[in-house]
């Protein structure tokens, strides 16, 4: 609970997802400003799940006891289907946004699906990510202790571990989401909501962070896996870059290599 | 008021070469052929002779200024009490917020591909100030509990809120807002009456009196509150020496001439110390109810032929006048192209010197396609003299950004310390200005800059207040992630 937990937990949690937006998506305006409408395709979202949670509150009548849980689990689940609803919308609305801009600059080259794919994953996870920590990382600023009633003290960290791993995970799902639309295979879709499913489910065990965090890392190293192919990397292209000999196969606009 | 600038300055002689290149303006009903427009990047005083006027104002250069100069002074002329001022800046803003745009008089296929090309760069250019100014309030308000305290009100919003019903305490802050609103309306007609007039003394004298009062009384409160909050000790001398410089220099910057960065900056932080004032002065219910009001306000008084602001865009065009550049925050480019050579004594040696610092400052942002825009200059172009610059920004009236910080600053401090109703307004309002861009580039006149923006930010601020926000915090307890 001291300046330490919070710098620390913050960078862990938003690193990452700072880098990405300072070194791919401010530097070109076009990018940012799809990056802000994808955080607000993702708001929108959170607002109908919170909608839908409240009237189901609401018409169970505020009671006590094991059906809130019961409830909240619902909403829970009902909120990743909003998501990915939304991501579809938001993937329609760029197709449309693309076919536009071409018909109108038929000789300058709009953004690529593909990175469109991107900017729209990468702003749902920082949406989805500042949501979900930003006012547990406020708190961390203030007195207290940490785990005083028998709770783990790792909270933070924990929740620092696991905003990042949405982050990332996010990033992952909009790039194989929107290549699924593209090549109309409804079959990375669906495994798109099943894992992220799969995710928000391992978080109802949460006391036992530990299974949580490892199996929600090991999905998001697959996912990302499965990312990198469908955006077009291939070993070839990871060692030549890893070696730094990529300069054949970099885009126009990276020539400084 | 937003309006992008798109300038074509030319110099008198070379406007026909131009003409035959398809990039200067042809001339439109109401614009002087061949007129040298210069536009001023810094900041400039209102004797230049060369405007500011932006060439799409065949549209709408509100001169909001006057509005709120004449405004000021009616209002100093009443009382000095700190507050007055505040309001007299609300005023001020209430012009300002217009989304114009048009350029009169290019090619129809060339303007739609240049404002399509770069009017994502005119986004940013807007979202960047809008950011700064609302996180310089929300960390003010966050931390500096002075402007949440309450400790009585504006007399323009007379009715306490301190009420027994609900009822009761709606119907005061509805009335609150009729009496602010129709202040603002009595203000704007006067400035129309007082602009048709020519009282331009007037207006300038009442404009600065504003801004001294803003950079230096509030500048000192500011700093006071800052101060007491983190426990430092400043002596009077140093305290002197600072606020004296501060608000010297933005002075100069604001109402002469300076370097754009810096008059920006200041401009940032006068809108954000008005929208501190107000946060703290107006009441809960009513700073909402006001703000819906305002939007309204807007939509009626620049879309209805009747309306003041119309009629006074109107008259400014008329004239042909410049646009007051102390209350406009101005983001222009300056690209300089074909033969570029600088010869300050052909020109009015005011916008030159600023030349390379602001095409120094936008170095950053350069974008390749600029220049390639533009064809190499003819050979024809004579004497080497011939310089053609084209200002590409935005412009956006200071009400605008006072407004939207007002209501993610009252977002912020009225929550119960939570975060995600402040940024779920932010984005909404960055979304709201984002449309309000598009419908301008579709559209091409000038459309007010609120409406969309409070709209969007009411809505998620109430909807995240209320839903959102005890779902994420049950979510949060029990550390579910979605």
């Amino acid at each position: 609970m001291t300046a330490a937990v919070f710098f620390g937990c913050a960078f862990i949690a938003f690193g990452p997802a700072l880098a990405l937006y300072i070194f791919t998506i401010a530097t070109e305006p076009l990018r940012v400003i799809f990056l802000i409408i994808g955080a607000f395709f993702w708001l929108v979202s959170l607002l109908f799940s919170s909608l839908f949670w409240f009237m189901a509150r609401t018409i169970t009548d505020n009671k006590d006891g094991p059906i809130q849980k019961y409830l909240l689990i619902l909403g829970v689940l009902v909120s990743v289907l909003i998501q990915e609803m939304f991501r579809f919308m938001y993937y329609k609305l760029l197709k449309k946004a693309s076919e536009g801009l071409k018909s109108i600059n038929p000789d300058e080259t709009a953004p690529s699906m593909r990175l469109l794919a991107y900017v729209s994953g990468l702003g749902f996870g920082i949406m989805s990510g500042v949501f979900a920590f930003v006012n547990t990382l406020s708190d961390s600023l203030g007195p207290g202790t940490v785990g005083i009633h028998g709770d783990s003290p790792q909270f933070f960290l924990n929740s620092a571990f696991m905003t990042l791993v949405i982050i990332l995970l996010h990033v992952f799902w909009g790039i194989i989401f929107f290549d699924g639309c593209e090549k109309k295979k409804w079959s990375a879709l669906l495994v798109v909501l099943l894992t992220h499913l799969l995710v928000s489910a391992l978080t109802f065990i949460s006391p036992h962070y530990g299974i949580n965090l490892v199996s929600t890392y090991i999905i998001m190293v697959l996912m990302g896996i499965w990312a990198f192919f469908v955006a077009g990397g291939s070993c070839r292209s990871l060692k030549f870059c890893l070696l730094c000999q990529d300069k054949d196969f970099l885009l126009f606009n990276q020539r400084s290599r | 008021m937003i309006f992008p600038s798109r300038d074509f300055k030319v110099l008198s002689g070379f406007s026909s070469d131009l003409e035959a290149r398809g990039v200067l303006c042809s001339p439109e009903p109401g614009t002087p052929q061949g007129r040298a427009m210069l536009t001023f990047m810094a900041s400039d005083s209102e004797e230049e002779v060369c405007d500011e006027r932006t060439s799409l104002m065949s549209a709408e250069s509100p001169p909001p200024r006057c509005c709120q100069e004449a405004r000021q002074g009616l209002e100093d002329g009443e009382n000095a009490a700190q507050w007055r001022s505040q309001d007299s800046e609300e005023d001020l803003d209430d012009a300002d917020r217009y989304v114009c745009s048009g350029v009169p008089g290019q090619p129809l296929g060339l303007e739609e591909e240049l404002t399509l090309k770069y009017g994502a760069k005119h986004v940013i250019m807007l979202f960047v100030p809008v950011t700064l100014c609302m996180i310089v309030v929300v960390a003010t308000i966050k931390s500096v509990r002075f402007y949440t305290e309450k400790n009585g009100q504006l007399i323009y919003t007379p009715f306490t809120e301190d009420t027994p019903s609900v009822g009761q305490r709606l119907l005061n802050s509805v009335l609150n807002t009729l009496i602010m609103i129709s202040v603002i309306v009595a203000m704007t007609i006067f400035l129309v009456v007082l602009y048709k007039y020519r009282c331009y003394k007037f207006i300038h004298g009442w404009l600065i009196m504003s801004s001294l009062m803003l950079l230096f009384l509030f500048t000192y409160i500011y700093l006071g509150e800052v101060l007491k909050t983190y426990n430092v000790a400043m002596d009077y001398p140093t305290l002197f020496l600072t606020v004296w410089n501060f608000g010297a220099v933005g002075m100069v910057c604001i109402h002469w001439k300076g370097p754009l960065v810096l008059q920006q900056a200041y401009l940032i932080m006068i809108s954000a110390l008005m929208a501190l004032v107000f946060i703290k002065y107006l009441p809960e219910w009513s700073a909402w109810v006001i703000l819906g009001a305002i939007s309204v306000y807007d939509l009626v008084a620049v879309l209805c032929p009747k309306g003041p602001l119309r009629m006074l865009v109107e008259t400014a065009q008329e004239r042909n006048e410049p646009i007051f550049p102390a209350l406009i925050y101005s983001s222009a480019m300056v690209w300089t192209v074909g033969m570029a050579k600088l010869d300050p004594s052909s020109q009015g040696a005011l916008q030159l010197p600023y030349d390379p610092e602001m095409e120094d400052s936008y170095d950053s942002f350069g974008e390749p396609s600029y220049p390639e825009v533009f064809e190499p200059p003819l050979p024809g172009s004579p004497e080497g003299e011939l310089e053609e610059e084209e200002e590409r920004g935005v412009k956006l009236g200071l009400g605008d950004f006072i407004f939207y910080s007002v209501l993610v600053g009252k977002a912020a401090a009225t929550g119960s310390g939570d975060w995600n109703t402040t940024l779920a307004c932010f984005v909404a309002i960055l979304i709201g200005l984002c449309l309000t861009l598009l419908l301008l580039a579709v559209f091409k006149k000038a459309l007010p800059a609120l409406p969309i923006s409070i709209t969007f930010g009411l809505i998620f601020y109430f909807s995240t207040d209320n839903l959102v926000r005890p779902f994420m915090d049950t979510l949060a307890s029990h550390q579910l992630y979605i």
